[in-house]
């Protein structure tokens, strides 16, 4: 990259691309959102699980950054509370896997398990791992895309002889 | 053979942490250097023909040990798979932040340090 | 026992809540005291609990699945002495910061990435398997890099690439060897494992996979071949993350998962680990002789002291890996009041050059005299517990028939007597200089804690009493030497 080009302002990055990728992002965003969802709740049916959902999930938050500029996303999922989420996350796991120990099952043990009786493969039929799964999916949905959002504001510029680093919040 | 793949993908790896004076070039090397090593966790449990591991009422213990295949290691590769995106994002971050003290990404220009 | 898993959901969840509780409230100054008070009382607990289960051992089934299909957490009396060490410095450390890391910004990330690196270290030293030992290692790691590169100057961003560059690489080497051994095994329980470990003669896929454990944990522990990064990294730390790092964490993730491998599940034996722990121990000495930074001496003293522990564990006779563990408590202790007493004088002065101090006992007594303390212990002057733990190595050396080891061993006790009365000239006694007159002694808790780091320096002498030995030192002795009660161990529950 050439100096003058890392001169530019930081103003004209991530201001969104053209009218047609934005209508076609704004009709997709939602079902993917949906289709992450999908994927978390019956990760313990068919393949995917929290990890997967929650990667889901975060693309769709990043395609409206990409389409729509930082503009749009910051009043669904600003920065303090994808912080909040994430942490949420962690705690709901490891409240779940903690309250086991008071249930009568060992640390981490499915202590939900044992009291339904439910038919194979059907949602409810696994204890408490959807409820895991969406502890985990909401902490990867918000780590996914705190590291892609706190990655991409940041840009490094030539300010008179001394680079800096801008974020643009 | 694919074991042999895998060896060179990791040879390359670390290859390209240990020469390469890029400091792009060395993340990129060590994430090559985790798919080999996440290739051959996965050949470990690979069985050709094999069945999902899902033991059915049906299925006598002893066929679907012989013929299913091994679940474990592909649990221990989503791990490591999950570790090493955070290992790379972080590294990714110090790259820029470097980048904004030195002015660039080359290692022989990024010697504050005596070490 | 039930205690077991509480050493990794406490930390663990108050990671998670320091950052949840500061996202919720508004007002800066109550979000950081918060943080510092709720870190604070998580790591007294876990201390309190360490204290809690002297002379026990035990295995935990996760979830109720016993082992090999399930994950165990596992305590014997090797374990239970890195807990304690472990979460003592961890406290000690923590209530330093609470003063110390004003001059920094962003408390939460800092509370947060350093219960996360306990947890990790408290993780590596219960896991009962090997892939949670590399998940739980992972961690820790991966905390440590972001708390070496704190500070985001040019130095610390340097350090901590160099840092996490090395040891992504010994992780992914862990990884490696576990595969390894479970393509030759089918499990990864480390003591069904060990019982299945053929005896003597390994195959090539064994000698393999314990040369690439080797390896990565000499990386981890900074062993001489592979020391490059430890002198950058823990240097450009926040000062109690450097005591951290230098006091627990290349011992726990470096020499005791190293013990763990060797003796437990390989039990093999040999004098190369010896030889190491030498030439770790000579390179250390020399190279720190001619450092002016302050915390920079002292990473180079780590690397000679870890070696001293190497050379220990490597004789491989029941007196050696006494001195060896015992020299691993000493170590963890005064290295970490050093690093301590180097951040109160940096917190005061805004300096880690040597020459640009000088005369500081005037001002700052008790920095001054607990760094006495540390320095008198670390180079082994008598009254102070390094003494006994050099004397009991050379002593194992001499007595398993390695009087050139012992040679060696003198040596370097020698030159660290040297650079150590090189800092306490330049530093503490000697002429003030006149901009110095102004400075103060360091605030309440960092001061409150390097007092009760130096009382343990001399306490931790006393260990060495018959009636406490048995109960410290002496069953983790027996875990080390004995791998068949490690391979029982996975029973009781």
């Amino acid at each position: 990259m050439k100096r003058e080009e890392k001169n530019r302002a930081p103003t004209t990055e991530l201001n969104g691309m053209s009218e047609i990728v934005k209508t076609v992002c704004n009709w997709i965003a939602g079902f993917i959102f949906l289709f992450g969802c999908y994927i978390t709740a019956y990760g313990h049916l068919t393949p995917g699980g929290g990890f997967a959902g929650g990667v889901i999930l975060a693309a769709s938050f990043i395609l409206i950054v990409l389409s729509f500029g930082k503009d749009k996303i910051s009043p669904l999922l600003p920065r303090k509370r994808a912080e909040m989420i994430e942490a949420a996350g962690g705690l709901i796991f490891i409240f779940t896997v903690w309250t086991a120990i008071y249930a009568g099952a060992s640390f981490c043990g499915n202590f939900i398990f044992k009291k339904w009786s439910c038919a194979n493969f059907k949602l409810l039929s696994a204890g408490f791992i959807p409820l895991l799964n969406i502890a985990i999916a909401l902490k990867v949905m918000a780590g996914l895309f705190l590291v892609f959002f706190v990655l991409s504001i940041t840009r490094v510029i030539l300010e008179g002889e001394k680079l800096k680093m801008v974020k643009e919040e | 053979m694919i074991y042999a793949l895998c060896f060179t993908l990791i040879l390359v790896g670390l290859y390209g942490i240990t020469c390469k004076k890029n400091l792009i070039k060395i993340i990129l090397g060590f994430i090559i250097l985790d798919y080999g090593i996440n290739l051959f966790l996965i050949l470990i449990g690979f069985r050709k023909d094999g069945i999902a591991p899902i033991l059915d009422k049906s299925m006598d213990i002893n066929t679907f040990a012989a013929t299913s295949v091994d679940p474990l290691p592909q649990a221990l590769v989503l791990t490591s798979i999950v570790i090493g995106l955070a290992v790379t994002a972080l590294m990714v971050a110090l790259a820029t932040r470097i980048y904004e003290r030195y002015g660039s990404f080359d290692v022989t220009k990024i010697n504050k340090l005596k070490g | 026992m039930k205690v077991l898993p509480y050493f990794v959901i406490l930390p663990l969840a108050g990671s998670f809540l320091v950052i949840f509780i500061d996202s919720v409230l508004k007002d800066r100054k109550v979000r950081d005291t918060v943080a510092d008070i709720l870190a604070n009382v998580i790591m007294l607990t876990l201390f309190i609990l360490t204290l809690t289960l002297f002379g026990q051992s035990c295995s935990y089934f996760v979830g109720g699945w016993r082992p090999p299909f399930g994950i165990n957490f596992l305590l014997d009396g090797l374990s239970h002495l890195m807990l304690v060490a472990v979460n003592l410095i961890a406290l000690l450390s923590g209530i330093f910061s609470i003063n110390y890391m004003s001059q920094y910004t962003a408390r939460r990330h800092y509370w947060a990435l350093f219960l996360l690196m306990l947890t990790g270290m408290n993780g590596v030293l219960l896991s009962g398997d090997f892939f949670n030992l590399f998940v739980f290692l992972e961690i820790a790691s991966v905390a440590s890099y972001a708390l070496v590169g704190f500070g985001t100057e040019a130095e610390e961003l340097e350090a901590s690439f160099k840092y996490m560059v090395m040891g992504a690489v010994a992780s992914s080497l862990v990884l490696m060897a576990v595969a390894v051994l479970y393509s030759r095994f089918g499990i990864l329980n480390m003591s069904y494992i060990s019982a299945a470990m053929p005896g003597e003669s390994f195959d090539w896929l064994l000698k393999f996979s314990l040369f690439l454990f080797i390896t990565a944990f000499s990386i981890k522990g900074a062993l001489v071949p592979f020391h490059a990064w430890l002198p950058d990294a823990h240097p450009s730390a926040p000062a109690p993350v450097s005591a951290m790092l230098s006091g627990v964490l290349i011992e726990t993730i470096g020499i005791y998962a190293l013990t763990r491998v060797i003796f437990n599940v390989f039990s093999y034996k040999s004098i190369l680990l010896a030889n190491l722990g030498v030439i770790s121990m000579m390179v250390g000495v020399l190279l720190a002789l001619g450092q002016t930074d302050i915390k920079r001496l002292l990473a180079y003293s780590s690397i000679s002291q870890v070696g001293y522990i190497v050379l220990g564990l490597g004789l491989g006779t029941p007196l050696g890996i006494f001195g060896a563990l015992f020299h691993l408590i000493n170590h963890s202790i005064f290295k970490s009041l050093l690093f301590l007493n180097s951040g109160s004088v940096f917190y005061r002065l805004k300096t880690r050059d040597l020459n640009s101090m000088g005369g500081l006992n005037k001002v700052m007594p008790v920095t001054g005299a607990t760094s006495l303390v540390a320095s008198l212990s670390i180079s082994g002057l008598p009254p102070f517990n390094g003494f006994f733990s050099k004397l009991i190595i050379i002593i194992a050396c001499v007595q398993s028939g390695h009087p050139v080891l012992a040679v060696w061993a003198v040596i370097g006790s020698v030159l660290t007597l040297a650079y150590f009365m090189k800092v306490q000239k330049l530093a503490f006694f000697g002429k003030l200089k006149e901009i110095n007159k102004e400075i103060k002694e360091s605030p309440f808790f960092m001061s409150a804690s390097v007092i009760i780091l130096a009382a343990l320096c001399l306490a931790t002498s006393f260990i060495l009493l018959p009636g406490v030995r048995n109960k410290i030192l002496t069953p983790a002795v027996n875990a080390v030497l004995n791998p068949t009660n490690y391979r029982m161990m996975v029973y009781i529950k």
